[in-house]
């Protein structure tokens, strides 16, 4: 059974939903942002939230957690990451994904449920993805105020020509003026990606959606 | 030695803090203005001012979206 290791930092939000969402598929444990240690994990979530109350940058603190330095050991390994959402913030500021997040265009937080539609055709396979077809749609709920993806034009180019955009807000659902409606990228390998939906508020039928399992299921490699 | 360290969004990227400072003033009466960006200003005192360009590219600035200055203040005593 996939063991999956969430991170909490101080400021975290969103690490107890990121475990009853693993717990749905595998076993789960937190990972305190002062461990190191991560053996026995095989696969690692980054959560959502304001971890180290998102000072100076979103994100950028939190990069220097002694569990992030492992989670960077555990990522070159090529062992499956998933950022969420402040994960997401938190990875592309630790360098193991491209880009970053900006201000949302319309200056306000977001709440929303949106489509998004998986872009895995030509990409790395990442094992976040593995039972979700090209062009699938699936409806997670978004909540960020920093949620705009952005690279210079040459990267978003590059990004694309590589298959590293996993994830693009369906026409009309992109809720924050993200580059060409990105919601999700991965690293070059496909190990680690980042996502600002939020797949594990996205796991029960009584909240709207049961499409955010899949992600974890995926790596878990059970029947969503 | 007593540093100022000035961050501010790159040339290019959208910076809604600066356009929603820009909408806002007009209602105050202040017509005119236009190309408002809003950055930080960082205060530091350092004995090693070679390391702060070092420092401000890995943690105080994030050099894909935004640009630094470094102003040194050579009359601190630090």
């Amino acid at each position: 059974m996939t063991t999956f290791g969430v991170l909490q930092f101080p400021g975290s939000c969103d690490d107890r939903d990121a475990v009853a969402a693993c717990e749905r598929v595998g076993d789960a444990r937190l990972i305190w942002h002062e461990e190191r240690d991560l053996a026995g994990i095989d696969a690692v979530v980054v959560p959502g939230g304001f971890s180290y109350g998102d000072y100076l940058r979103v994100g950028a603190i939190a990069r220097f957690a002694p569990a992030m330095e492992a989670v960077a050991g555990f990522a070159r390994a090529g062992g499956p990451v998933l950022g969420i959402c402040n994960g997401f913030q938190v990875l592309c500021e630790a360098g193991l994904l491209p880009g970053a997040l900006l201000h949302n265009e319309g200056l306000r937080f977001v709440c929303r449920q949106v489509d998004l539609v998986a872009e895995t055709a030509d990409g790395p396979e990442s094992p976040w993805a593995r039972g979700i077809d090209a062009g699938e749609t699936l409806s997670i709920p978004v909540k960020h105020t920093t949620g705009l993806y952005y690279a210079p034009k040459a990267e978003l180019d590059r990004l694309e020509g590589a298959g590293q955009v996993a994830f693009r807000y369906a026409a009309g659902h992109n809720p924050n003026g993200s580059a060409r409606d990105i919601a999700g990228v991965t690293n070059e390998a496909g190990n680690v990606l980042g996502l600002m939906p939020h797949p594990e508020h996205a796991v029960d039928p009584l909240t709207g959606s049961e499409d955010g399992l899949r992600l974890f299921a995926s790596v878990a490699a059970v029947p969503a | 030695m007593k540093a100022r360290v000035l961050i501010r969004p790159k040339e290019g990227i959208l910076d809604p803090q600066g356009k929603a400072v820009e909408r806002a003033l007009p209602a105050l009466g202040f017509e005119g203005v236009s190309g408002v960006r809003v950055g930080r200003l960082v205060e530091l005192e350092t004995e090693s001012p070679d390391e702060l360009d070092s420092l401000c590219e890995k943690l105080l600035a994030n050099p894909l979206i935004e640009d630094f200055e470094v102003e040194l203040d050579g009359a601190g005593d630090g």
